[in-house]
This record gives structure tokens, C-alpha cells and sequence, in this order.
């Protein structure tokens, strides 16, 4: 079975963002840059596939600058067998991302396509949902555990109730949520090996995608700051306050 | 200009988070049309009806729809969204897996959890955890946006008569099968619509402590959340998450217990009117948004706040 795992490149998850001095965007300037932690679940959930025997190949994928050839390096030596650049310079919404890893899985026939449920940086939730629609599979977003089955997998989906159980069957796109597994770090030989494993780049013209944007940036600001609190001494005090001055309980 | 809400439902009745997208298509302006797909959802319609300045409820009732399957549920919603110019649904988890197949149907780039309206194809939407605020310009033809259900007061529930329509296509597209779900049963309210919200971190070392929390919940009529944290380490079930990838709220009184205040968690409860934090640990960053900040160990500070307030 030939996975395919798409992987994108964000600011760290450990860096606090800030906008550019002129609010046009965030300030991406010498800023730490990894793998997007929802995605690095759907590689490591690849990669156990193929340990538990049941994935032949996994084939990393990324949709961005140059750049993105770290996060598939990173990919690769997580386990993934070899990589895909669709190389962009473009500002790409989550409609064009899932137009170019269409036109990628119709090139490559993978069974399964695992991605992470959101990207940390635009928060949008959307790309994996798209891809399904536009290639007619099935989808299983916000995955915590994930069975296959001969044609099918059998998902257990996170949703605001509780849990879901659904079957798809394969081909479909899985999304990877928090509690899908915990990754692994990569290790020295392997980040090592990772640099002479296969990574072919194309483009979105290649694949024939348009990716002009539909929803521009206009700009951004920062959150509303939340007034300095104070400190309570104990608890009768803390009771006084909610009753007496904030009147938030009775 | 003329707007298609996507109703939240369990066929019985509709979801009152259905309100927070009605208020913020009142915001835009135009007619207002609430569609609910379902199975034997006549009730969730007749709800629907009953929501003050709708146009009309649209319903497409066929068991191809029961437990919104995303692969037939998706289809049939932009079907009926290619009359409209916009197409809002509250950011529920029903909506997070169905709006964006249903853009991508209709060649359209979508707009995630919007927070405000500024014009008929301008929004603003949190990114990076809430850490920055976007103002986003849409040149699609159909605007298709989930809506952050805390950013919008909901609209009455009552007062309206609006007509109920049917439309008979069942879109059965046979790639995905319902087996089963395990839903948490509570007296207790919703998390996302609850007034005070009383939330447990790792402080609470494990799942038994989090009955400190539920009692005191009960005498306060409170929702109980918890953080990432809590929810990785097995305490509690995810559903309770609160954070940037789980549940958003906006309590009036929100209480964090033992919760250092990671950024994901504070972008799912920072706009909370009154934020309360209980930590022993004084520099835990949970304190730089609390209105009122006890630095107490919570195995003494919680029976006693449990004793203050019975």
C-alpha cells in the first residue's frame, strides 16, 4: 500500500509571532521555521503504518518556497521513502495546495492520503477536506486512531460530543489530530540517510494548477489586550471579588 | 446580497450555536435562509422556522444525510449555496469537516471561524493561535465562511414564521460508512454555551480530582473544560478540551485550575469577560491574563472555595 503524506512548512510552535512593523502580515524574518506539528502526526502515523507491515511506500509531499526541501528532508528521515516539492514562491491559499496534491495523487495512485487536521500557522482546517472534495474520496479529518482493513480504513474522529467511529473506503484522505500518536525524533543516522533519499520538485504550473489567490490579506493587528489583573491573598478574598466587584456569581 | 446558514443539528432539534451564524449574517445585511440537512430533522426545521428574520428554512430530509456524513451531506449544501452569495455555518466540528468540501465543490477558497463582518466581502478571522488578527478580502462569487461562535451574541431563538421548504436530491456519494460514536452524557451545560466555565489542567494530577471540579460546577450551574494537557495525560475525555484546536468559549466567569496557560490554550478561552486562575506556581503564565490570580496549591484552595460558596 503507497501512502501519501503531505507535510507543511510554519513558524515554529515555540516562537510568540508578531506583525511586520507595517501590519501588512506577520514578521517571518529570521524566524525559527519547522514542520507543522499536526503534520508530523500524519508522518509518524505513516511511517508506524509501514513498520506494522501494512504501507510499502510513503511519499512525502510539500507545497511551498524552496525552503519546504527541509521539512521533507525532515519528513525523510522520520521514515518517509522519498519526497515531493511542489515549488511556489506564491502566497498559496488552501484551495490551490489541495488543487496541486489532486494533481499528485493522480500521478502517483497513493492508497491512503494522511495530513495533518490544521496548520498552526493560518489555522485554517481546510486543506484535507478540500483535497477529498476535489478527488471524490472519502475523508476522515480529526483522526485519533486510524485501522486499515483491506480496501477500507476505519477511523475514530474526534468531534465536539465525543468521539466518532466512520469507515472510508480507500482511496480517502485521513486527518491527523493531537492524540493520532506521538511522534518520534529522528536520529542521526537516519537525518543523515534522509539527504541522498530521492526528492523530485515540480510546480504548480507543471501540474497545471492556478493558484491566484480568492482571499487576500488585507492586513493584521494585534488582539485586544486584556487589562492587568490583580492578586488575590486567599480565597475568602477571591469569593468577595466575584460577588462584589465583578458580579459574575451571586 | 442574500445569506445561507447552515444549521447545527441532531435531526430532533437544532443546535442553538446555529444562532451565533444567524447574528452574523444580520450583521451583513440581506435575506437570511437557514438550510438543515438531515434524517427525519422535521424538528430540527420547525425550530429553524421559528428563529427571528429568516426568509425561509430549506430542508432536504433523505437517511443519506443522518449522521452528516461529510461525502453526501457536502454535495447537497452546495447545491442549494449556488443561489446565494454567502454561506456561513458555526465553527462546530460538523462544520470544520463539511464547510471546506463544500467550498471546494463550488471552486471556492473558504474564510475559517471569521470574527467579525466588515463589509460584504471583507471579514477579520484570528491566525497563529489568536496571536494576530487578520482583516481578509474575498473576490469569490459565493462567500463561504465558518463563524466563530463566541465573536457573535446569538439571535432569537423565537418570534419568527418563517416558510419551510423541501428539496428532494439525495446525494449519496458510498465512500464513507457511520459505525458508531461514543458521546459524553451531562447534566451539565454545553462548554461552549455555559456562563461560567471551571477548567482543570496537569495540576490536577489525575481524572478522580476532576470531581473537585464537577462539584463546584454543579453548585455554580458551570461547564467543566480542561486543557491539552489534562486531556493527553488521560484525565478527562477530549471532547472537554478547551484550546486552539479544541473548544473556543467565552464565559462570563471562567475558572483555570492548575492550568499554566500554554498559548494554545489561551487561544480557546481568552475573550472570557472574568478570567480566575488557580496555580501554585506564581509565574505561570496563565496569571498575565487573569483578572484575579490565587497563588494557592489547588488541593487546598478548591475545598475551600467549594466550602465559600455552599
Amino acid at each position: 500500500m503507497k501512502v501519501l503524506v503531505a507535510v507543511k512548512r510554519v513558524v515554529d510552535y515555540n516562537v510568540k509571532v508578531r506583525p511586520r512593523s507595517d501590519m501588512s502580515d506577520v514578521d517571518l524574518a529570521n524566524v525559527k521555521m519547522s514542520i507543522n506539528p499536526f503534520c508530523e502526526i500524519a508522518v509518524e502515523e505513516a511511517v508506524r503504518l509501514k513498520e506494522k507491515g501494512v504501507a510499502t511506500e510513503i511519499i512525502a509531499v510539500s507545497i511551498g518556497a524552496l525552503q519546504c526541501q527541509e521539512q521533507l528532508r525532515t519528513a525523510l528521515a522520520l521514515g518517509a521513502d522519498r519526497a515531493i516539492l511542489v515549488q511556489s514562491d506564491e502566497v498559496l491559499e488552501p484551495l490551490a495546495i489541495a488543487k496541486c496534491l489532486k494533481a499528485v495523487c493522480e500521478s502517483e495512485s497513493p492508497d491512503i492520503i494522511l495530513m495533518g487536521k490544521q496548520a498552526i500557522d493560518g489555522d485554517n482546517n481546510q486543506t484535507g477536506q478540500m483535497l477529498a472534495a476535489l478527488a471524490g474520496y472519502g475523508q476522515a479529518t480529526f483522526a485519533s486512531e486510524l485501522t486499515i482493513d483491506g480496501g477500507n480504513a476505519t477511523v475514530i474522529r474526534e468531534v465536539d460530543g465525543g468521539l466518532q467511529t466512520v469507515t472510508v473506503t480507500l482511496p480517502a484522505i485521513v486527518t491527523a489530530d493531537l492524540r493520532l500518536n506521538e511522534p518520534r525524533y529522528a536520529s542521526l543516522p537516519n537525518i543523515m540517510k534522509a539527504k541522498k533519499k530521492q526528492l523530485d520538485t515540480t510546480s504548480p504550473a507543471d501540474l497545471g494548477v492556478d493558484v491566484t489567490p480568492r482571499v487576500t490579506l488585507k492586513g493584521v493587528e494585534l488582539p485586544a489586550e486584556r487589562s492587568a489583573g490583580i492578586t488575590v491573598e486567599d480565597v475568602t478574598q477571591l469569593v468577595d471579588k466575584l460577588k462584589n466587584e465583578a458580579k459574575v456569581i451571586s | 446580497m442574500s445569506t445561507l446558514v447552515i444549521a447545527e443539528h441532531d435531526n430532533a432539534s437544532m443546535n442553538i450555536a446555529t444562532l451565533n451564524s444567524v447574528a452574523a449574517a444580520q450583521s451583513l445585511g440581506g435575506d437570511i435562509d437557514i438550510l438543515v440537512v438531515g434524517s427525519a430533522c422535521q424538528g430540527a426545521a420547525e425550530q429553524a422556522a421559528k428563529v427571528a428574520g429568516i426568509n425561509k428554512v430549506i430542508v432536504a430530509d433523505n437517511s443519506v444525510y443522518s449522521h452528516a456524513l461529510a461525502e453526501n451531506v457536502a454535495p447537497m449544501i452546495a447545491e442549494i449555496a449556488a443561489g446565494y452569495s454567502h454561506v456561513m455555518a458555526t465553527s462546530t466540528s460538523m462544520a470544520k469537516n463539511v464547510i471546506p468540501r463544500v467550498a471546494a465543490l463550488l471552486d471556492v477558497q473558504p474564510m475559517s471561524d471569521i470574527t467579525a463582518v466588515l463589509s460584504e466581502d471583507t471579514f477579520k478571522r484570528p491566525i497563529y493561535a489568536g496571536n494576530l488578527i487578520a482583516t481578509v478580502h474575498s473576490s469569490d462569487a459565493i462567500k463561504v465562511m465558518t463563524v466563530r461562535g463566541t465573536a457573535f451574541d446569538a439571535a432569537p431563538a423565537q418570534g419568527g414564521s418563517a416558510s419551510i421548504e423541501a428539496v428532494a436530491s439525495a446525494h449519496d456519494a458510498g465512500t464513507s460508512k457511520f459505525v458508531g460514536e461514543e458521546v459524553a452524557k451531562s447534566d451539565r451545560p454545553e462548554l461552549t454555551a455555559a456562563e461560567i466555565v471551571i477548567s482543570g489542567g496537569r495540576g490536577m494530577a489525575n481524572g478522580e480530582n476532576f470531581g473537585m471540579l464537577y462539584n463546584l460546577a454543579d453548585k455554580l450551574g458551570a461547564a467543566v473544560g480542561a486543557s491539552r494537557a489534562a486531556v493527553d495525560a488521560g484525565f478527562v475525555p477530549n471532547d472537554m478540551q478547551v484550546g486552539q484546536t479544541g473548544k473556543i468559549v467565552a464565559p462570563d466567569l471562567y475558572v483555570a485550575v492548575g492550568i499554566s496557560g500554554a498559548i494554545q490554550h489561551l487561544a480557546g478561552m481568552k475573550d472570557s469577560k472574568v478570567i480566575v486562575a488557580i496555580n501554585k506556581d506564581a509565574d505561570a503564565p496563565i496569571f498575565a491574563v487573569a483578572d484575579y490570580g490565587l497563588v494557592a496549591d489547588l488541593f487546598v484552595a478548591m475545598p475551600e472555595l467549594d466550602a465559600a460558596l455552599s
